[in-house]
């Protein structure tokens, strides 16, 4: 019972980063693909003002994935960690040089240089999501059984591949709604209707990944496949397209702002699903969650601790959000930190 | 190094690969830490008195420092991401058998992150517009959320050093797990304010050490003046309160960590009038070569009296204590730590009785050659502290329930190199960047404090970084093309510089 409620409480968190990281990621994504210095420039622009106060927030939410994940099924951690190895390294170097690349990109004036850390940033948005959605494939389709060491047939198989795609396709189309709402926010038509195509594309491309690993992956992940076909699991996956195609057609018209939430819904109803179907394990189908359970005493703290949090974080994070929105949270500009003011001997301006 | 080919004999290939990397990143992520947990601090002090006298010097201070804030948690935050991979790429097993034990308390770490990284994101971008007191006080949380991270941190770590709060099966599995103890360790009480009192002082004597350059170097104004009175002072108040936390810690190791204890000091055999080395190094046969022998006096320092009986080393049998090199590590950090703290003491007695006597800084060279070596000097000692606490723990990842051996990933030695060498490189690029970074903005600020105004248009993307939040004017489709989003801001009579936060608002 406990363990269930936190297995839920872990799935929430995965959607919670698989949305708010996703939508960085997305930005990183049509960063990388936005074309040459002249042409990128302004989409590059918008991506860099968006991104700007919470990517920082977003990140911490793998952090407590993890930290759910070690602290309530010690045993799953391990063997996910042992089986996932190369995908998680790399991701890791990745979330690496993505942070430094775009914390570094801003206050570098030098050109060449923020192109360098622009690149990095833009490159790494790519691939951590691709290897981070690998993992999850390796999970989903049952490989990263507990016991099972670190080869390439691990995760380096087609639902492995496919998941990894699917995740950067995802992040894409979150990421461009999210731009599209942020460029009518900002009064920049050109920008709105540039990443509405590109969230149209985006989700096309979601779909067609997503029925090509519902074909070809259907031996390997047939728990998972029987569940996402089947009762509320399928519920789910319906909900899932109810909302993405209402995506598609609200950032079409003046309310993108709402397309943020369906696309959010979409995604996260999506993982809810994945979830639904490979009830009752977290491998399917060799370790349950039962099995995988810590101490329960452990699990109810673990509970209490996620309370807090969410008595503490959310406030504050609502704050964030709402300052963010009603435009006062702004970056200093290098005027203010250079400061006339208080120049030494010169006299305010 | 050699520490390491001692014990590869007995142990899985892939130690020696995962030993090095979680050691080198834990090292580097250290040198972020003071900053990350202090910083807010100490700028918000600054913040409050610029404020509260309205002080425009005061006010450029703070807005500077958390300018340099901003970039210095995102290196943070991405070295520290990369610690929270390495539980499981380097030590699953670990984490497979006593994550439910100890983990909790990376919980609380982990929400503590988040309120820290919520608040920091208002205050940096809170700046421009939001109301002064407001703005001071969203931040005022920043300092005790950082206090709760490094709650959650320490406890695990100090629960491996003295883990309790559970029995073992017949199994050898952990049961009966009690969270309240197994947060609340024997250690945890000396470790977690030895470490945030290190933590405030490293942070003091680091940004006072930059005025102390800028002070060397000839510029004697109000604002390198007040930059480096602030952080030195809340330094030197902690620097006497850490010599004892130091001391207290030192002594509990010696009750509940006596093989530690033995290796810090390089005691072989157990007895009682024990003498105290001051360096040296221990041969493996037990003898100690070079260094400066005090009789008696580690007795003395344990217990208070040279009857005072300490452990030694070979209390244990061999496999059960640090190697020979690694004491000898163990003990030149120990030594190097106690030395730097105590002749930081010294300094801060200097500044004290001048500010006692003269109600002003010291006006020698020597003395701010001095307060610039502390800043380096306080990391090298966090340094320090850190590998006498891990070092000294071997070979147990588990201080006495699980071996370092026991615990590493199955993965090949081969992919683990590859890895450590790729993090090397990434790390040292990011961390270079991380230094231009700060130093070209420190030098921008500089030129322009000498009254060299910087032309508005260097490249055509000068004024993104920091720049304005996007106006709709600034993105009216005619303005894209090289210089997209207007001109220098600072041309732009909306976004001009502000004079003081008190002044226009
Ligand atoms: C500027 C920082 C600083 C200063 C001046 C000192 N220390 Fe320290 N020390 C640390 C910074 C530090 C640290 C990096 O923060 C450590 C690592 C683990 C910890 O909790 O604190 C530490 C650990 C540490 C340990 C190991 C604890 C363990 O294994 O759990 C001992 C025995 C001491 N210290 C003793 C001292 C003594 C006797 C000092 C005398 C002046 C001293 N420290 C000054
Ligand atoms: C309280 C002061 C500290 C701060 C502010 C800090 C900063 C961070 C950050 C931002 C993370 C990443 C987690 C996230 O993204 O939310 C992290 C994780 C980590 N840090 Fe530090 N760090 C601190 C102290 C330390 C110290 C002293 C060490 C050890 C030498 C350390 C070791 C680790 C480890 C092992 C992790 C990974 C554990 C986890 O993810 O929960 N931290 N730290
Ligand atoms: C969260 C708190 C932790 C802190 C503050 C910490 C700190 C450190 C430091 C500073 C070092 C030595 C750095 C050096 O030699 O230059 C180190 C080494 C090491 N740590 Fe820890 N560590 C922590 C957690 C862990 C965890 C969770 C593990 C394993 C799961 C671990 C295993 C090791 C190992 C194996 C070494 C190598 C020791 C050697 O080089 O001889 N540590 N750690």
């Amino acid at each position: 019972m406990t363990a269930g409620v936190v297995a839920w409480i872990l799935l929430l968190a995965v959607a919670a980063y698989a949305c708010g990281g996703g939508v960085d990621y997305g930005a990183g994504f049509w960063d990388l693909v936005a074309g040459g210095t002249e042409r990128g420039e302004r989409p590059r622009w918008l991506i860099d003002h968006a991104m700007e106060p919470v990517w920082e927030v977003n990140n911490v939410w793998l952090i407590f994935v993890f930290i759910l994940m070690w602290t309530g099924f010690p045993v799953f951690f391990e063997a996910v960690f042992s089986a996932m190895w190369l995908p998680l390294a790399l991701a890791a170097v990745g979330l690496v040089l993505r942070g430094a690349g775009f914390a570094l990109r801003k206050p570098t004036t030098r050109l060449a240089r923020r192109r360098i850390y622009g690149a990095v940033f833009a490159v790494s948005s790519l691939l951590t999501p691709f290897f981070l959605g690998a993992a999850v494939g390796g999970v989903a389709s049952g490989r990263a059984a507990p016991g099972v060491t670190a080869s390439a047939d691990v995760w380096a198989n087609t639902t492995s591949i496919i998941a990894g795609l699917l995740a950067v396709a995802a992040t894409a189309f979150l990421g461009a709604v999210f731009l599209t709402a942020d460029a009518r926010r900002f009064d920049a038509p050109d920008l709105e209707r540039y990443f509405r195509l590109r969230s149209w594309f985006a989700l096309v491309v979601v779909g067609i990944l997503a029925l090509i690993g519902l074909a070809t992956t259907h031996k390997h992940t047939s728990y998972v496949y029987h569940g996402l076909t089947h009762g509320l699991g399928l519920l789910l996956v319906l909900l899932s397209l109810a909302a993405a195609l209402a995506t598609a057609w609200l950032v079409a018209g003046r309310r993108a702002g709402w397309a943020r939430f369906t696309s959010v819904a979409a995604v996260a109803l999506v993982i809810a699903a994945w979830g639904t179907a490979q009830r009752p394990y977290l491998v399917p189908t060799s370790l349950t969650v039962q099995q995988a359970a810590g101490a329960t005493r452990t699990l109810q703290w673990l509970m209490l601790v996620t309370a807090i949090a969410i008595v503490l974080v959310g406030p504050a994070l609502f704050l964030l959000y709402r300052l963010d929105t009603r435009g006062l949270l702004e970056a200093q500009t290098d005027a203010d930190v250079e400061g006339g003011a208080s120049r030494p001997g010169t006299s305010p301006l | 190094m050699n520490t390491l080919t001692a014990l590869l004999a007995s142990s899985p290939a892939q130690e020696a690969p995962a030993r090095q990397l979680m050691a080198f990143t834990l090292g580097t992520h250290i040198l972020i830490v003071p900053l990350g947990v202090a910083l807010p601090f100490i700028t918000l002090v600054m913040h409050h008195r610029a404020l509260r006298k309205n002080d425009p010097v005061a006010l450029l201070l703070a807005r500077r420092w958390s300018a340099v804030m901003a970039v210095q948690f995102a290196v943070g935050i991405v070295t520290g991401t990369v610690l929270s991979f390495e539980f499981g790429l380097l030590w699953p097993k670990m984490m497979g058998t006593w994550g439910d034990v100890f983990g909790l308390g990376f919980g609380v770490e982990a929400w503590a992150f988040f309120l820290e990284a919520v608040l920091i994101a208002i205050y940096l971008y809170g700046w421009r517009r939001l109301k002064p007191w407001t703005h001071f006080w969203l931040a005022v949380p920043l300092p005790f959320a950082a206090l709760m991270g490094a709650f959650g941190i320490i406890g695990a770590n100090s629960w491996m050093n003295t883990p309790q709060g559970f029995t073992l099966d017949a199994s050898g599995k952990p049961m009966n797990v009690s969270v309240q103890q197994a947060v609340f360790t024997p250690m945890f009480g000396p470790e977690y304010w030895h470490f945030v009192a290190a933590m405030f002082l490293t942070a003091g004597y680091v940004v006072a050490g930059i005025y102390a350059v800028g002070w060397l170097r000839g510029r004697r104004d109000r604002y390198h003046k007040l930059g480096f009175t602030v952080p030195f002072t809340v330094a030197a108040i902690l620097t006497p309160v850490q010599f004892f936390l130091g001391d207290n810690i030192a002594r509990q190791i010696y009750h509940k960590q006596p093989e530690k204890f033995a290796a810090a000091e390089i005691v072989w055999n157990t007895g009682t009038h024990v003498p105290e080395y001051l360096f040296g190094r221990l041969e493996s046969d037990g003898s100690v070569k070079g260094g400066l022998k005090i009789p008696d006096l580690d007795s003395f320092l344990a217990g208070f009296s040279a009857n005072t009986q300490v452990t030694g080393l070979t209390s244990v049998p061999a496999a059960d204590r640090p190697t020979a090199a690694e004491a000898t590590l163990v003990h030149w950090t120990f030594d190097i730590m106690a030395t730097i703290g105590s002749v930081l003491i010294l300094l801060a007695l200097w500044y004290a009785v001048y500010w006692l006597w003269r109600r002003d800084l010291p006006k020698t060279r020597w003395f701010f050659r001095c307060a610039a070596l502390a800043g380096v000097a306080s990391v090298i000692t966090v340094e320090c502290g850190w590998i006498t606490t891990e070092v000294g723990r071997q070979p147990w990842i588990v201080y006495q329930y699980m071996r370092v051996s026991d615990a590493v990933t199955p993965t090949k030695a081969g992919s683990l190199w590859t890895m450590f060498g790729i993090v090397v490189v990434v790390y040292v690029l990011v961390f270079g960047a991380f230094v231009g970074v700060v130093r070209m903005m420190s030098r921008r600020w500089r030129r322009v404090d000498q009254g060299h105004v910087p032309p508005p248009g260097e490249g055509p993307e000068t004024d993104t970084p920091y720049g304005p939040r996007p106006e709709p004017a600034a993105v009216a489709p005619g303005a894209s093309g090289s210089g997209g989003s207007s001109g220098s801001s600072a041309l732009r009579p909306d976004h001009g510089p502000r004079p003081s936060k008190g002044g226009t608002e």
